[in-house]
């Protein structure tokens, strides 16, 4: 019983880190009409821009985590403009290729600047709490806090698109492409808060990442099958599905662990998704198709 | 250099050519003639290999097989086993958005990657398959120049083969469903039906391609299916040649290849102690690369050439 519960925590918190790429990769499927494979690789450079706000600033990965994101929303946005925003205008499966090209050129990059080797960003082992209530489980403070910062930005996400008029731009135009076109929304103006809202929770999922295992330039893009798996669960286009989507995703891929080698964790993601595809193609919350 | 080694270099350059190409006019198949995103070449050209390898290689103890077929059971094989795959994925994503299909692409190719690397029982997991043998054992082809005439043999049937299929009312109806969905299925044509038959063949080319590769190389272990050579540098010689285009698919594979093995010679050029970095840089021009031609010059090198309109007679 303990182990599972013990289990459980270790699945929300893979879940955490899933749901802040597959929001992104929701919203971004939801404005933009294509599936971001360089996704995965967002989240990797936004750890790595946290790696250097610590190393040079000394900061600890929590101070660093609102840096990376602000920092990553930033690169995301002169990605747009300087590469998709050219081809657009074409069909949206010219942005898939692009964005797969993207996720190589970002991955080397990555390799150039900061090496190929494992990075942590705290050395040493953290002490975990134990909690002799519940039967002397460990709670780890760091997977904690991974949850309880990715529920706030994920409440945020929530305020944005209900409570401002950007916010609400953004939600007609991923609902209906045209009439929201027509009533006179700005578009560029909405992608752009797209990749910025996108590209900072993908820099969250990545420090996430960072602090729960280490940074290796491929952290991004094995986490992407799952991102996607998430994303599609929970509906693509819809933000909320995402959350659920990655919990569903997260804590089965923990669970699995119970029953089978750990090396196939990716593919309980890959097997729940094809799943999905053949049973509920629309996802959980019925998806923009 | 000598002439002798420079000689192996260019017969072993267009061997490597040669089986990108039949990759590349795999792909064509799927994205060039229909529109389907398929971003797991890699998988596909990975159980093409394995196949092979384990129905020829002489039996082993460390892995299953050892069948010691002949080379072109080995082939068949390959081929049939990858359209085996394609089926499966074909018929679960046939009916949805290509967005679906490239996720699901990206995952069975991982998945089959998983696979191999941990089921040492079938593959030999990590330490790899050795002494996949080259045909015509024996004889005076048993060379790589030797090879090189096989390959350029399967390029050749693989080209008309899929000349003769763009060219036929089949092809249209693809082309038709890539250019027009909504159109074509009013004229009474199956999508879901076309587009899976169009996969699975992609998918049986690019197995071909992997049982090529098996005994060209003689040895295979799962690093060589990495994503960025099998996926991505296909994908880059499909949209450098010119989608939709089976010249274009073959001449793409060459070119990229050629600028492939340049980058290499160059960064060989820098200290071995930069050797990881120069991998990265390699990769980093071919990515910048497919970003240029993509906002330049996205119909490639040669463009899509629809067939001539046969008079009807009266």
């Amino acid at each position: 019983m303990n182990d599972i519960i013990q289990i459980l925590i270790y699945g929300m918190v893979l879940g955490s880190v899933l749901s802040m790429g597959a929001i992104g990769v929701s919203m971004i499927f939801g404005i933009l009409r294509f599936a971001h494979f360089a996704h995965g690789d967002f989240m990797t450079l936004g750890a790595y821009i946290g790696l250097t706000f610590i190393a040079v600033m000394g900061l600890s990965p929590w101070f660093a985590l609102p840096a990376a994101m602000i920092g990553m929303a930033v690169v995301a946005v002169v990605i747009d403009q300087l590469l998709y925003r050219r081809i657009r205008r074409t069909q949206p499966v010219i942005l898939l290729i692009s964005s797969f090209g993207m996720a190589l050129i970002l991955r080397s990059l990555i390799q150039l600047i900061w090496g190929s080797e494992n990075q942590t960003y705290a050395s040493g082992i953290q002490f975990p709490w134990r909690l002799d209530v519940l039967g002397g489980l460990r709670i780890k403070p760091d997977h904690v806090w991974i949850v309880l910062i990715s529920l706030g930005l994920v409440a945020g996400v929530h305020l944005f698109l209900t409570r401002t008029r950007m916010g609400k731009a953004m939600r007609a135009m991923s609902d209906n492409m045209d009439l929201a076109l027509v009533s006179g929304i700005p578009a560029e103006r909405v992608i752009i808060v797209t990749w910025i809202i996108g590209g900072a929770l993908a820099a969250a999922a990545g420090v996430f990442l960072g602090i729960d295992t280490r940074l290796h330039p491929v952290m991004g893009w094995t986490t992407l099958l799952p991102v996607f798996a998430a994303a599609i669960l929970g509906g693509i286009g819809r933000p909320y599905g995402a959350i659920v989507g990655g919990m569903i995703i997260g804590i089965s891929m923990e669970m699995s662990t119970l029953f089978i080698s750990a090396a196939y964790k990716p593919a309980v993601a890959f097997a729940i998704m094809v799943i999905m595809l053949i049973f509920r193609p629309q996802g959980i919350f019925k998806g923009t198709l | 250099m000598e002439l002798a080694s420079l000689f192996a270099y260019l017969v072993s350059f267009l061997t490597f050519a040669g089986i990108y190409a039949v990759l590349a006019m795999g792909l064509n198949t799927q994205w060039g003639f229909t529109g389907q995103f398929n971003i797991g070449i890699a998988g596909f050209f990975a159980v093409g290999a394995y196949t092979s390898a384990i129905l020829t290689t002489p039996e082993s103890p460390a892995y299953l097989g050892g069948l010691g077929m002949p080379f072109a059971v080995g082939l068949v094989g390959a081929t049939l086993a990858s359209a085996l795959i394609g089926l499966v994925i074909g018929r679960i994503t046939a009916k949805l958005r290509t967005d679906y299909l490239a996720i699901a692409t990206i995952g069975i190719a991982e998945m089959i990657r998983l696979f191999i690397k941990n089921e040492d029982w079938l593959t030999n997991g990590v330490r790899g398959i050795a002494g996949i043998e080259r045909p015509f054992a024996g004889t005076p082809l048993d060379t790589p120049f030797g090879y090189l005439l096989v390959v350029v043999a399967f390029v050749v049937l693989v080209y008309f083969l899929l000349e003769r299929a763009y060219a036929s009312p089949w092809g249209r109806v693809l082309r038709a469903i890539r250019e027009n969905e909504p159109a074509t299925a009013a004229a009474g044509k199956s999508i879901a039906r076309f587009r899976l038959q169009a996969f699975v063949l992609g998918a049986a080319i690019m197995g071909l391609g992997g049982g090529l590769y098996a005994h060209f190389f003689g040895f295979l272990s799962p690093e060589a299916f990495m994503p960025l050579y099998g996926t991505f540098l296909v994908w880059v010689m499909l949209i450098a040649g010119g989608s939709g285009n089976n010249r274009g698919a073959i001449l793409g594979a060459v070119v990229v290849w050629g600028v492939w093995t340049l980058t290499e010679l160059t960064t060989d050029l820098l200290p071995t102690e930069y050797a990881t970095q120069a991998a990265a840089l390699r990769v980093l021009l071919i990515g910048v690369l497919l970003q240029v031609i993509l906002v330049t010059r996205p119909q490639g090198i040669l463009p899509e050439k629809p067939p001539k309109l046969i008079a009807r007679k009266k």
